[in-house]
């Protein structure tokens, strides 16, 4: 079978790969880049565990080819601290005790950061119905819900400071 | 299984006409990849449309708006123009899935896919937007209640895209509107969709209405009884009822696991009258 050469950004790093036509960009994260944040959840679009950003919007990584992220722009919960510094989001998850199994959480993670910076000031309706596309099948989701409102108002502070 | 991203409209209907197996054209991706990833379908040759410049924009045309087939719902609720003329269309196709899946789903896709509870189609048919098919025989325009043929079907022959749909321009004092009846607040398939264009007078009576229904049929139903029922009123009471037994009526739904066939019945009557009256609202403006 021919195999599709692909080159793309992912976190702000150029990532060259080969990859089987029918591949989808998830199983080319986790199976030939090595980048295991993402998870497969339903493989179907409904769960969000794989959701990563392409071009800024979210995505599921799961209902695209790797041959589509050709000359795109990616990001990944692998890029989302800095070294050994957490983003306020990671953070306020652990605090908040909003995740348990942790299938769900980096596409949640990914999911609210692009919420956040396009919304600081979100709403606890805004945040469920951004979130719609995440099952998380352990907490319930009050905890992540309050998780993200608590880092938004982290992050209105830091940026009000800064 | 063959992925191809041409960059012309020219060089995908090619190599859509040229393949002897089996052959998918790759809007958005969110119906295809869950297809060919189950081994329900497998293709030979995938043509992904979005390196095709004209396929990715939105453009002014006659006073409406041609929308290629590769933009995403989240480009139409993020362009001003769109969302002040067909807002119920906006509306319809902001319903199709999660935020992830917005990203990615078209309006021609969703046309194309030909399920008959497809949340943008009534919006669209209301509407009266056309789809422009390109093949290997030139362009031609069809209403776009016109592509499926069926559940799953399409009307389209051989290396034949849909390329855009045109949302034609809108009448004065006339407003859209598209609701869907599921039993969860989101992420669902609708059990019941009706899309409604109302048309008003100057002295506020309705001089024209389109209602058109998903989900109670194998492809989306025009409501002309239904509409009838509102020409000519204010959109008053009585006239709400009628609309209500004519969409009733007019609905020849199946039984599944999201609804019974007189749940849908019934359910499409008392949505069509809510989707109506927001109509109604947007064309008084």
């Amino acid at each position: 079978m021919t195999k599709t050469h692909v080159t793309t950004t992912i976190n702000g790093d150029t990532v060259e790969y080969l990859c089987d036509p029918q591949e989808t960009l998830l199983d080319v994260l986790r199976d030939r880049l090595g980048m295991t944040g993402s998870k497969e959840g339903c493989g179907t679009g409904d769960c969000g565990a794989c959701t990563v950003t392409v071009d800024g919007e979210i995505v599921c990584s799961c209902l695209m080819l790797g041959a589509e992220a050709e000359g795109r722009t990616i990001g990944t919960i692998e890029g989302m601290a800095e070294g050994e510094m957490l983003h306020p989001l990671q953070r306020k998850f652990l605090d908040h005790a909003a995740l348990q199994c942790g299938i769900c959480t980096p596409g949640i993670l990914v999911a609210a950061r692009t919420l956040l910076e396009r919304n600081p000031e979100p709403s606890e309706t805004e945040v469920r119905y951004w979130l719609a596309g995440n099952l998380c099948r352990c907490t319930g989701y009050d905890k992540i819900v309050r998780a993200v409102m608590d880092a938004a108002e982290e992050m209105r502070g830091r940026n009000h400071a800064a | 299984m063959r992925y191809e991203a041409p960059t012309t409209l020219d060089d995908a209907v090619g190599l859509l006409a040229a393949e002897q197996g089996v052959a998918k054209v790759l809007a958005g991706g969110t119906d295809l990849l869950v297809a060919i990833r189950s081994g329900r379908l497998e293709p030979d040759l995938v043509v992904d449309l979005k390196r095709i410049e004209e396929m990715t924009t939105v453009t002014p045309e006659d006073g409406g708006f041609r929308v290629g087939a590769a933009v995403p719902s989240v480009r139409l609720g993020q362009h001003e123009g769109l969302v002040a003329m067909w807002p119920g269309v906006v509306e319809a196709a902001g319903l199709i899935g999660s935020t992830q899946v917005q990203s990615r789903a078209t309006l021609a896709g969703n046309l194309c896919n030909a399920s008959p509870a497809a949340d943008s189609v009534p919006a669209m048919v209301a509407a009266g937007a056309k789809a422009s098919i390109v093949g290997p025989n030139g362009r031609r325009d069809v209403p776009v209640e016109d592509v499926p043929a069926g559940p799953g079907k399409l009307s389209l022959e051989k290396g034949e895209i849909v390329a855009s749909i045109l949302l034609p321009g809108k009448p004065e004092r006339t407003g859209d509107a598209y609701l869907r009846f599921i039993p969860r607040t989101e992420m669902d398939i609708a059990v019941v969709g009706v899309g409604a264009v109302v048309t008003l007078g100057t002295d506020g009576t309705i001089e024209a209405a389109r209602i058109v229904l998903g989900a109670v049929g194998p492809r989306v139903v025009v409501a002309d009884k239904a509409a009838q029922a509102l020409v000519g009123t204010k959109g008053d009471k009585a006239a709400m009822e009628a609309l209500s037994q004519a969409v009733s009526a007019a609905c020849t739904p199946i039984d599944d696991k999201r609804g019974t066939r007189e749940y849908r019945i019934q359910v499409a009557g008392t949505l069509a009258k809510r989707t109506v009256a927001i109509a109604l609202e947007r064309a008084k403006g």
